[in-house]
């Protein structure tokens, strides 16, 4: 499956039908979502109508983190196997991904605020939640820093790599250490500890989020393509002498 | 053994010598990753006058008094063995409540936790208020079971 779509002409041509479906599943679910959690659903016992901030840091979260897993093994394929795609793959899930992080620590720090009494503390999950945002931001820059794409590829397929480590650190620092953030509610052992009311609007928006990363992670993967498309163009066939060729440009833009 | 053969092999063994050495990194600096102290983590350290440090736990029921005239407030913060007296001058967070979770910054001084400010740590359960009052209601409610340390389950 995987294999067979990692040649750059079929993947064109399958993501080119799968983009529109995507796009408006994701505006479809996210509209049901967000009228859901913030409008329809319960106010907490304790927190009141604060709790819906919730609804959107919880997903972009889950999104922070899935998609640098996703960027890391990305990273992986490319570096063992050297399929075409999973290179572009990476480097168009980075910067969605750095979004989908700054979104959390955004909305983190506005619901800290009213609830803990802080905009934000150094407790083990906010600050390495901070370093996950500096992974994405550093990878960013690295691929971008080389003038030959493809070593900045590798380089940033390396990092990307050794990043992985924060994900469980991430993960289990409410469990390991002593901190403000509260514990895992949904995926914790003996299951859910939000009440159903709450719990099915959070999947709704995160089913949303999903979408939303697939549809945009698709509109850059086939971005970049036809960037490089264009460019083999420009420097191999249709010679426009009157203007000067322009230098390899990063792929991933 | 061919290439990619090869490359795979050399990425897992690379990846797994970096998460060793991640998790020694995190069990040597332990001590420095919390985030405050359990009561019963501080009677067993010796903490010195003049060092600022956070507690944590459970706002004991029943233990808060407000003096008449200023804002000054005094309670117990508990991890359910150890407790420890917390007195506070200023702003407590709109979460700040008995049974609730708590965590504190501030100098211990004879034995008593001054505190210079006061977070409030809510716990990882979200329920409607209807649902909570029938919870109550049919006895099956544990207060600030969603602990920052071990606490055991307390009678509802």
């Amino acid at each position: 499956m995987l294999s067979t779509l990692a040649n750059p002409a079929r993947f064109m041509r399958i993501s080119g039908v799968a983009l529109p479906w995507l796009g408006s599943a994701s505006a479809v679910v996210l509209a049901l979502g967000l009228v859901w959690s913030l409008v329809l659903a319960p106010p907490d016992y304790q927190q009141g109508e604060s709790v819906r901030i919730m609804f959107i840091h919880v997903p972009a979260a889950w999104m922070a983190l899935s998609v640098y897993l996703f960027v890391a093994i990305a990273s992986a394929v490319a570096l063992v196997w050297r399929h075409p795609l999973a290179e572009i793959a990476a480097q168009a899930a980075a910067p969605i991904g750095a979004a989908f992080t700054l979104i959390c620590l955004a909305t983190g720090s506005l619901w800290g605020r009213p609830m803990w009494g802080a905009w934000w503390v150094w407790d083990a999950r906010l600050t390495s939640v901070l370093v996950l945002f500096f992974l994405y931001l550093g990878y960013i820059a690295l691929v971008n820093a080389f003038d030959d794409a493809s070593r900045g590829g590798r380089a940033g397929s390396l990092l990307a790599l050794v990043g992985i480590v924060n994900l469980p650190i991430i993960k289990f620092s409410v469990d390991w250490w002593n901190t403000l953030h509260q514990p895992a509610s949904v995926l914790r052992l003996g299951g859910p500890t939000i009440d159903a009311s709450m719990l099915v609007p959070l999947f709704v928006m995160a089913v949303g989020f999903a979408l939303l990363f697939a549809w945009l992670l698709l509109l850059r993967m086939r971005t970049a393509l036809n960037e490089r498309k264009a460019r083999a163009l420009r420097l191999y066939g249709v010679p426009d002498r009157e203007q000067p060729i322009p230098a390899a440009r990063p792929a991933w833009r | 053994m061919t290439r990619k053969r090869r490359r795979l092999i050399t990425l897992l063994a690379a990846l797994f010598a970096l998460g060793a050495a991640t998790a020694l990194v995190l069990a040597a600096f332990n001590d420095n990753l919390v985030f405050f102290y359990s009561p019963t983590d501080l009677a067993e350290k010796s903490v010195g006058p003049d060092r600022r440090i956070r507690i944590g736990g459970l706002v004991e029921t029943n233990s808060l008094a407000k003096q008449v005239d200023g804002h000054a407030v005094a309670f117990r913060v508990t991890d359910g063995k150890t407790e420890l007296r917390v007195v506070y001058d200023g702003m407590l967070p709109d979460l700040f409540r008995e049974g609730q979770g708590v965590v504190a910054e501030g100098k211990l001084r004879d034995g008593v936790f001054i505190a210079s400010s006061v977070l409030a740590k809510h716990d990882e359960k979200y329920m409607p208020p209807e649902v909570a009052d029938a919870l109550k209601k049919a006895g099956r409610w544990q207060e600030g079971s969603g602990k920052p340390t071990a606490v055991p389950a307390r009678v509802p």
